[in-house]
């Protein structure tokens, strides 16, 4: 290795080098500051994003459930009660609730449990001490059971949907597309924008041993998904 | 400019015997033959329905395909980008040349943050470098925290598939291992552990959530690096990624610079080829993608080591490149019937199974005994180029290989043996003489069965040759067509 | 005559000039089973030619990583055989290697002239399946086997030349035969050419599964369009003294209630 040329300078020039014999131009390189897609790309992504189909919404909750999640569908009036619902029946007592969560929810659930605000679960070792956690969500993906967060004030900060055991997701039947490159088009920011995603189907699971799967590990082991009708 | 150099062959594997005497010892292993054989056809019928569920999977694997020879073939170009847009996004990018200074790098950014410990995602590009090692030998312990690398680490053993590491072990074994060594570690095994497997797990939950709430460092892979958007993206199951890569303050991720993904668009096709073709899922239970630093939400030090280690030495091969789109998905172990019969450590690497057969040659060269080994560990039946979700021909690339072999001599014999078949065969009329022998033999022998020929010993200790005929077709046909050639 | 699945049997195609590529491991050590497929398209109406010019295709030098040994024996091949509309082989390992690795040889050698030629030559070499359902367009080709059979799909016929269910239309439609099914059918034998030797032990466990499969469906005889896989999985049945029989399909396609085979 020789001192005077970097590591950065010598692999650019080595991976230059091995691809000497390639005569195409980048088609992608051209990366846009207002993070609108080039052209071509726009069209394959746009072709492949045509609205939700028929059955999408079944699809989704059907597949969620394959995945051992537990699935609930209610009008959007009847959220907070489903949420009570689902957290009395996983047994939880204290519960975190994201800063931006609905404020209905936000009353509903105070009511009926102790409530730790974003704000005052300031470590990991607190949250520890939680019970479980009640968020939004960003987009749901119908053929995989998919569900998308993308850590917005509904939904709070990363922590707070992986140490507690117990998640109850909240999404809009609007914002469940069919399949996952219609769902990647939509999670695309603007450069400088982009939020940290988690990508969730059903709860954490395990085949190490003896590939028999074993749900849960250190995710959340319960999660359970309200699917509210839109108002 | 001169080529990229290959990549050392790590201690642990230096001097590994070749394929074949490692896999006749693999094979002897009944146990280990019986777990292979069950978890690879039941994560094989897994992948099939999976697969058969959409539409167009030949066009995804063209897209997958497409999207990392895109990469690849501009790689200087989207590696600067990729550079760019993490540097953007409040990440610090480094360059290692290979293992030693991609550990260094690790081990200096850990000194300075005074720990004596780090939490780790399952990564293959951190086994690869052997970083755990060197860890240790810079006094900081590594705990790896994917169920399957704790039961191998707990065992001092090695890995044995990429995505089922411990696929060698059983259950009663595990919690033994659970039993005797997690106490030496930290949080030990409950005294009434049983060998369910929802108790082990829970056991290592228990075990690794305390290491996970104190750890100041983690370290991680990527499976992608997007070079539009600066984005990492880690794929997995049990939660233990995400607990890394969102609870510690320092975050360092080694990636291969074949990670690279042009566009954030090309996820599309990725997400849904990788979890389909690696555990036979629609969607592994847990993504995350992060782009750099995110204020106030995860570790607030990013940092991004981009490693060589002689991947652009197989850059450099036109067609040899083709195994750079590899995604680690396993697919094409879990088809493999050579694999499913002698595991991965006949492989001598971290990387098993057909790629493994090709990668490592092609990574560290074809000097030791096992590396020119392995390209012909396969009988080229082409299940792994048909399971593959990018499309590598892996058959075309062993046969490349070892034509790589042959080249540098040491097959002295079989070299000589082919070259006078070639001159045999190019010419009919030596054939037609060549071929004398066989009727010869044919005649001789009669309708007796060949159980034993002197030399032959590979083929006839477990089979019977077939008995060569008195006539070959040729001289039938000559016979029955004496104005020759035509009736 | 007309067939269940709506297929006529072959018109002859006397307007073809068609050749037989018998391959040199046929030719040496199998020669009923060109034998075989020379009268069973005489049968069909289809005028065969054999040019004796004819050696071999390349594989075992190419697989065995000697492609540049092979040069020669690929030019031969297309002297040999350009002049023909249809080539067959009764070798789906070997039309393989025609199809799929003549044109990275030819490539090999840095030789233009021989990379068009190749190009011409291999569209028109058929495995027998091939050449007897997709250009003669017949499944019944009027064969009487009257025994229990069951079929390995080769890994050269299945992956390379996706000759799909071919063998199996045309083996349903013999009379007598009782075709069964195997199981974990497209599994590879394990012979792969020098890998039988080089990797002896493990190709004898792969061989040795799948004659336990073929033992487990009670066949009286096993059949596959390549021999050298039959040789290699007939050689463990018979260290076995499973009594069953290898045949390849050319011989049972041929078979006849006046020339049973
Ligand atoms: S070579 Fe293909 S099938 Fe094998 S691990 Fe890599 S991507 Fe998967």
């Amino acid at each position: 290795m020789s001192p005077s040329t970097s590591a950065r300078e010598e692999i650019l020039a080595r991976v230059r080098s091995a691809t000497a014999d390639i005569t195409s131009e980048p088609r992608l390189i051209a990366r846009s500051a207002s993070g609108s897609l080039p052209s071509q790309l726009a069209e394959r992504a746009i072709s492949r994003a045509v609205g939700a189909e028929e059955g999408t919404l079944e699809l989704f909750a059907e597949n969620v459930a394959d995945y051992r999640a537990a699935v609930v569908r209610v009008p959007a009036a009847e959220v907070g009660g489903a949420v009570v619902d689902a957290l009395r029946s996983a047994g939880v007592q204290s519960v975190v609730t994201p800063t931006g969560l609905d404020q209905s929810w936000a009353e509903a659930v105070g009511a009926a449990f102790d409530v730790v605000t974003e704000a005052a679960a300031t470590s990991a070792q607190q949250l520890d001490q939680v019970d479980a956690v009640v968020t939004g969500s960003a987009i749901g993906i119908a053929t995989t059971g998919t569900i998308v967060l993308d850590h917005q004030p509904d939904q709070g900060r990363r922590e707070l949907t992986l140490v507690p055991d117990t998640h109850v997701c909240v999404i809009r039947d609007d914002q469940v597309v069919h399949d996952v490159p219609e769902a990647v088009t939509r999670l695309r920011t603007a450069a400088g924008q982009q939020r940290p995603l988690t990508w969730v189907s059903g709860p954490s699971a395990t085949s190490d041993i003896e590939l028999q799967r074993v749900e849960g590990v250190h995710g959340p082991r319960t999660l359970v998904v309200i699917i509210a009708g839109t108002p | 400019m001169s080529i990229g150099p290959v990549q050392e062959t790590s201690p642990t594997f230096v001097g590994m015997p070749a394929f074949p005497e490692a896999a006749r010892e693999a094979l002897a292993n009944t146990q280990q033959r019986q777990n292979l054989h069950n978890a690879t056809h039941t994560i094989r019928a897994k992948r099939a329905a999976v697969v058969a569920e959409v539409d167009d999977w030949e066009a995804l694997r063209v897209a997958g395909a497409d999207a990392k020879d895109e990469a690849l073939h501009h790689l200087g170009d989207y590696l600067e980008q990729v550079e760019e847009s993490l540097t953007a996004n409040g990440a610090i990018v480094h360059w290692a040349r290979d293992a030693a200074e991609a550990n260094r790098i690790v081990i200096d950014i850990a000194r300075a943050k005074e720990v004596d410990e780090v939490v780790k995602v399952k990564s293959m590009a951190t086994q690869e470098i052997e970083l755990n090692e060197a860890l240790e030998e810079a006094g900081i312990s590594a705990w790896e925290t994917d169920l399957a690398e704790l039961i191998v680490q707990l065992f001092g053993d090695r890995p044995s598939h990429i995505l089922v590491p411990a696929i060698h072990r059983n259950r009663t074994e595990i919690r033994d291992v659970f039993l005797r060594e997690m106490a030496r570690f930290g949080r030990p095994a409950p005294d009434d552990l049983t060998d369910d497997p929802a108790r082990l797990a829970e056991a290592a939950r228990l075990h690794l959530r305390e290491k996970f709430l104190r750890a100041k460092v983690a370290v991680s892979g990527a499976n992608f690096a997007i070079a539009d958007t600066g984005t990492l993206v880690v794929v997995e199951s049990e939660g233990n990624g995400r607990m890394c890569l969102t609870l510690p303050e320092t975050l360092i991720s080694v990636v291969g610079i074949e990670k690279v993904l042009p566009t954030w668009d090309d996820l599309g096709p990725m997400l849904q080829l990788l979890p389909r073709s690696s555990t036979g899922e629609r969607m592994n239970p847990y993504t995350t993608m992060w782009s750099g630093v995110h204020d106030g939400d995860g570790p607030q030090e990013v940092h991004v080591i981009l490693l060589d280690n002689g991947r652009s030495h197989v850059l450099a091969d036109s067609v040899g490149r083709q195994a750079l789109r590899c995604i680690r998905c396993s697919a094409c172990l879990n088809v493999c019937p050579v694999y499913e019969r002698t595991g991965g450590h006949a492989y001598g690497s971290v990387y098993p199974g057909p790629i493994g057969a090709v990668l490592n040659p092609q990574l560290r060269g074809t000097s030791s005994e096992v590396d020119a080994s392995l390209p012909y560990a396969s009988s080229l039946c082409g299940a792994c180029f048909d399971a593959c979700p990018v499309r590598i021909n892996i058959p075309e690339l062993l046969v490349e290989l070892r034509g790589t072999v042959a080249e540098q001599g040491g097959h002295r014999a079989e070299s000589a043996a082919m070259k006078a078949a070639a001159w045999v065969l190019s010419d009919p009329r030596r054939l037609a003489v060549a071929q004398k022998g066989a009727t010869t033999a044919g005649k001789l022998i009669g309708k007796r069965t060949i159980t034993k020929v002197p030399g032959l010993g590979a083929w006839t200790d477990a089979r019977n040759l077939p008995t060569p005929p008195k006539e070959t077709f040729r001289q039938w046909w000559a016979r029955e067509h004496e104005e020759g050639g035509q009736r | 005559m007309l067939l269940d699945g709506g297929m006529t049997a072959a018109q002859p195609r006397t307007d073809l000039r068609v050749a037989l590529f018998a391959t040199c491991f046929n030719d040496t050590m199998w020669p009923e089973t060109p034998k075989a497929v020379v009268r069973l398209l005489e049968r069909l109406g289809v005028r065969v030619e054999f040019p004796m010019d004819q050696t071999c295709c390349g594989q075992m030098m190419t697989n065995t990583g000697y492609a540049g040994d092979a040069v020669p024996l690929v030019r031969h091949f297309v002297d040999v055989f350009e002049k023909y509309d249809a080539v067959v082989a009764p070798s789906g390992s070997c039309v393989g290697s025609v199809r799929d690795q003549h044109p990275m040889i030819a490539h090999l050698a840095g030789d233009p002239g021989l990379a068009s030629e190749v190009e011409e030559v291999r569209p028109k070499v058929y495995e027998l399946s091939e050449f007897l359902v997709d250009v003669l367009g017949v499944t019944d080709v009027g064969a009487w086997f009257p025994h229990r059979v069951t079929y390995h799909p080769t890994c050269h016929s299945l992956r390379m030349l996706r000759v799909g269910d071919r063998p199996l239309q045309l083996l349903r439609a013999v009379e007598g035969i009782d075709l069964v099914e195997l199981p974990g059918a497209e599994e590879c034998c394990g012979f792969g050419g020098t890998f039988a030797v080089k990797n002896a032990d493990v190709s004898v466990a792969m061989g040795t599964d799948k004659a336990e499969h073929v033992a487990e469906t009670g066949a009286e005889v096993l059949v596959a369009g390549d021999n050298s896989c039959l040789a290699h999985i007939g050689g463990i049945l018979g260290r076995q003294r499973s009594g069953i029989r290898t045949m390849h399909l050319a011989e049972i396609l041929a078979s006849t209630k006046e020339n049973p085979a």
